[in-house]
């Protein structure tokens, strides 16, 4: 057994070392809205924080993770309030299918972490999630509203 | 009167509700809604007639109102606009609308009250709006006179709005919610009378999607989502060489590893992992020994292929799709002929949820929880699999994670069923991985095209002769449709004399053929099929009679458009917003690209530039009449993504074959467009009334074109195949 620390929830978890990530959340702790796109960490569906930093989970394996990384899935994003990505992504209607979004709203989240303002040209090279729907001028609109909106928050 | 919603609406309600809480980190698989034992009456009772004004109204105590939708959400939006058609003329209040999705069984036990649920060729709304806005109009008629019989008075006398209904001459209101039960009772007026569309309330909003809030938590359960109770998991692997067989396993090699509980044969071509976790079927399926039979398609390749549509560009053909005048003969004496041959290969449909079905088989039914855009035939499918007939089988329809004609193919329904029906009682989730996905799609068809056109004098066009060498979807589809002198209907999309994929250019002499060319690699219906092919095609090379004659290309489509005001005028709307005529930027060219397809007018200008040979597209302007528009802003988002799913084969994507298998297996080989290289992208909304135009798939054929267009005039180099590559632009 494992420990690992799922959005703020300590988890015991029976799976081999080499299970990536992806694969414990969705079949072990039943965490179904990180998506499996490309098991090739290729598209990002799979991308959740790890210590609030965007990683794609379909590759890593469950033992790269220790105890103490704070592990956070698209479900305890917004868990205590709606997140500011969520809640633009609302507004602008962004998602069309929305399988890939959830990867998308993490990989945008870390991305406004990192960087809360975002020039266009550093949005498009790192937000490279793919979507076949083909949102992405609202996620681009999203991604700067969003920030725009983090940014008022906290002036 | 108790509404008894189904699952997916009582997630979204309670969804919307608690939008965005308490979906933390659980232990133990969250377990989608799911009824034991199988029973028909249980469906029965779960949707009884009494919780509902009509088929498609469910009006709620609490005011909300249920509407429900027969076709099927893949991301395209329609679910919503739907909703919008029937709220209409319901003159409800639309804050207050959800929906419900219709299971086929449910409507083969109720006679087919919800027509046909198959969705595809950007039918969805235009193939339902007028049955939808009756639906809504009888309700309300039904509602209204339940208030009036109440109250003692004339119907006539009682108006309604936003789910109030008021007695004119007294002022007295009742609402929808408090005279629902007794609607039920009510017989609707025959004539119905349906609004002025001058006088819409609903239809022609950017409403929000009503599907929005579980995409953004992660609540939605998609197919591959589903769990439930004593479920397992197996991974399917098919011949790679379509139409080989399955020759031999060698199960001991994987049946002590983790969580393997079964290995089997499910038919002639496919074997089957059972475990635990899908993890744990895929490793064992990664480590399973494999013998194939790959008989003789495995000598194809790309390259035959392409020698077999090659020689169909100059053979005799009986299939004439479009014919004016004698293009032939005026061919063969003119004193100026152009001619040029260009290619398209094939496509994956790639959508980002990967198949997956679960099925639950007893020997007295069978019951599936899986997406698919044609839910009627998918209960064919699995009856036969089955050994159940219809009555006995019932479909769990879901929103899908993508599809773009993919699942309209219930190839993955057959061995979900034939897998399931080995574990009897147990519910067995079946999942492709992406590999097995690619591997077995319904591609786009491979096609060549020639063209032979003559122009006089002054430049006019004499006669054109447009000749496409390719696959047929339809032989593999439904052979029996191909007739002795058209052939496949599909082929001339886009190229048509009339209808919703009518030419949109005048030729004194003009001849559209075609010469079937199949091959094993089995072609299916990607989103837009074969518009966008065909306008790829025609578009270019008008573009190429354009230059030949040293004229604009604008201004010698539109000597060619006379008769045709409807394409004039979308071509006109982005000729107008890419500022065609005053001069580009330094560096920067343009291009255009026009076509009917799917009822719709469509149109696209692109500005590129190309420095040292690299590409970048910087902007696309489109514009399109599709009659009415539904939902404006919905409208828009399918044009951004047709011009997405249109810019991934013009930049990176193919199929190709190898050994008589498709050698891209994943996005690392089948490249698809990423945010990094999204032009800006404006969309003219120029609906011209009177007509209802299909949204999801038209404006797919014109950003290509477009494209290279502005590609010829930036470099004057034609590119005549796709997707471009580096020596191209060099």
């Amino acid at each position: 057994m494992m420990k690992l620390n799922v959005n703020g929830n300590i988890v015991e978890v029976d799976a081999e070392g080499d299970t990536p990530l992806l694969w414990v959340l969705r079949e072990h702790l039943g965490l179904t809205g990180t998506k499996y796109g490309c098991g090739i960490a290729q598209c990002g569906s799979c991308t959740v924080h790890i210590d609030g930093v965007a990683q794609r989970t379909c590759v890593y394996p469950v033992s790269a993770v220790t105890e103490d990384q704070k592990i956070t899935t698209i479900e305890g994003l917004g868990q205590e309030e709606t997140h500011p990505v969520q809640e633009v992504w609302a507004e602008l209607d962004v998602a069309q299918c929305g399988y890939c979004q959830t990867g998308m709203i993490m990989a945008v989240s870390s991305l406004l972490e990192q960087n809360p303002n975002p020039s266009d040209d550093e949005i498009r090279t790192q937000i490279s999630n793919i979507c076949r729907c083909g949102t992405y001028p609202r996620v681009l609109e999203g991604v700067k509203l969003a920030a725009a909106r983090i940014n008022e928050n906290e002036s | 009167m108790k509404a008894q919603t189904k699952d997916q609406n009582d997630k979204l309600l309670s969804s919307r509700r608690g939008f965005l809480k308490g979906a933390g980190a659980t232990a133990g698989a969250f377990v989608f809604g799911f009824s034991f034992p199988l029973d028909k009456k249980a469906f029965a009772q779960s949707t009884a007639a009494s919780d509902e004004v009509n088929a498609w109204v469910v009006v709620n105590p609490d005011e909300t109102v249920l509407i429900r939708i027969a076709r099927i959400e893949m991301g395209q939006g329609s679910l919503t606009g739907l909703a919008q058609l029937v709220a209409e003329e319901l003159e409800c209040d639309w804050d207050k609308v959800s929906f419900d999705l219709v299971k086929p069984g449910k409507n083969l036990e109720r006679n087919n009250v919800w027509g046909s649920q198959a969705t595809g060729g950007s039918t969805a709304i235009r193939g339902s709006h007028e049955f939808l806005r009756r639906g809504g109009a009888a309700a309300r008629a039904m509602l209204i006179q339940a208030a009036a019989q109440q109250w003692g008075v004339e119907a006539s006398s009682c108006s309604v709005s936003k789910g109030v209904i008021t007695h004119e001459p007294s002022g007295r209101t009742t609402t929808y919610g408090q005279v629902a039960e007794l609607a039920d009772g009510m017989t609707p007026p025959e004539n119905l009378e349906l609004k002025d569309p001058s006088k819409w309330e609903i239809i022609g909003k950017p409403v929000k999607r009503l599907d929005t809030l579980d995409k953004l938590d992660g609540s939605l359960v998609y197919g591959v989502d589903v769990s439930m109770p004593n479920m397992l998991v197996a991974v399917s692997k098919t011949c790679p060489v379509h139409g080989g067989e399955l020759a031999g396993f060698d199960a001991s090699a994987v049946e002590g590893m983790a969580g393997v509980k079964h290995v089997f044969r499910v038919n002639h071509e496919t074997v089957a992992i059972v475990a635990d976790t899908f993890w744990h079927a895929k490793k064992a399926m990664d480590a399973l020994p494999v013998e194939w039979d790959e008989g003789p398609n495995a000598n194809v390749s790309s390259e035959s292929i392409a020698e077999m549509q090659r020689e169909g560009l100059s053979a005799d053909t009986p299939y004439v799709g479009h014919q004016v005048g004698n293009a032939r003969e005026v061919l063969k004496s003119a004193s100026r002929v152009i001619e040029a041959d260009y290619r398209y290969p094939f496509q994956h449909h790639a959508p980002m949820e990967p198949l997956a079905a679960t099925v639950l088989w007893t020997d007295t039914g069978c019951e599936m929880w899986a997406p698919t855009q044609r839910p009627e035939v998918a209960m064919a499918t699995m009856s036969e699999a089955s050994g159940h007939p219809q009555e006995a089988c019932e479909i769990h329809t879901m929103r899908i994670g993508g599809s773009f004609g993919r699942r309209l193919a219930t190839d993955y329904v057959n061995i979900a069923t034939l897998v399931a029906k080995q574990l009897p009682g147990t519910p067995v989730k079946t999942m492709w991985t992406r590999e097995e996905d690619m591997l077995h799609g319904r591609y786009h068809p491979v096609t060549q095209c020639r063209f032979r056109a003559s122009l006089d004098d002054q430049g006019e066009v004499e006669a054109l002769h447009v000749r496409i060498s390719g696959q047929s979807i339809t032989s593999y589809t439904y052979p029996s449709t191909i007739t002795e002198d058209r052939g496949d209907p599909v082929a001339y999309q886009g190229l048509e004399a009339e209808g919703d994929m009518a030419i949109g250019y005048t030729f004194p002499n003009l001849l559209v053929d075609h010469a079937i060319r199949n091959t094993h690699i089995r072609p299916g219906y990607w989103r837009g099929v074969n518009l966008n092919q065909n306008a790829l095609y025609m578009e270019s090379f008008i573009d190429e009679l354009a230059h030949e004659t040293g004229e604009d290309p604008v201004e010698f489509r539109r000597k060619l458009m006379k008769n045709h005001p409807k394409n004039l005028a979308v071509l006109n709307k982005v000729v107008e917003g890419i500022g065609w005529d005053t001069p580009a930027p330094e560096g920067i060219h343009r291009g255009v690209a026009q076509i009917k397809g799917f009822g719709s007018y469509v149109a696209a200008a692109a500005e590129v530039s190309v420095t040292n040979g690299k590409l970048k597209i910087h902007r696309l302007v489109a514009a399109t009449d599709t009659g009415y528009v539904v939902n404006p802003q919905q409208v828009k988002a399918q044009v951004f993504g047709s011009f997405v799913y249109g810019l991934s084969p013009l930049l990176y994507s193919e199929c190709t074959v190898e050994n008589g298998r498709i050698a891209q297996q994943n996005f690392n080989t089948y490249e698809v467009m990423r945010l990094v290289d999204m032009p800006e992208v404006e969309v003219h909304l120029v609906p011209s009334g009177g007509f209802w135009g299909g949204v999801g798939e038209p404006t797919i054929a014109v950003a290509a074109p477009a494209v290279l267009n502005a590609i010829f005039a930036a470099t004057g180099k034609r590119i005549r195949r796709i997707p471009i590559q580096e020596s191209d632009l060099a």
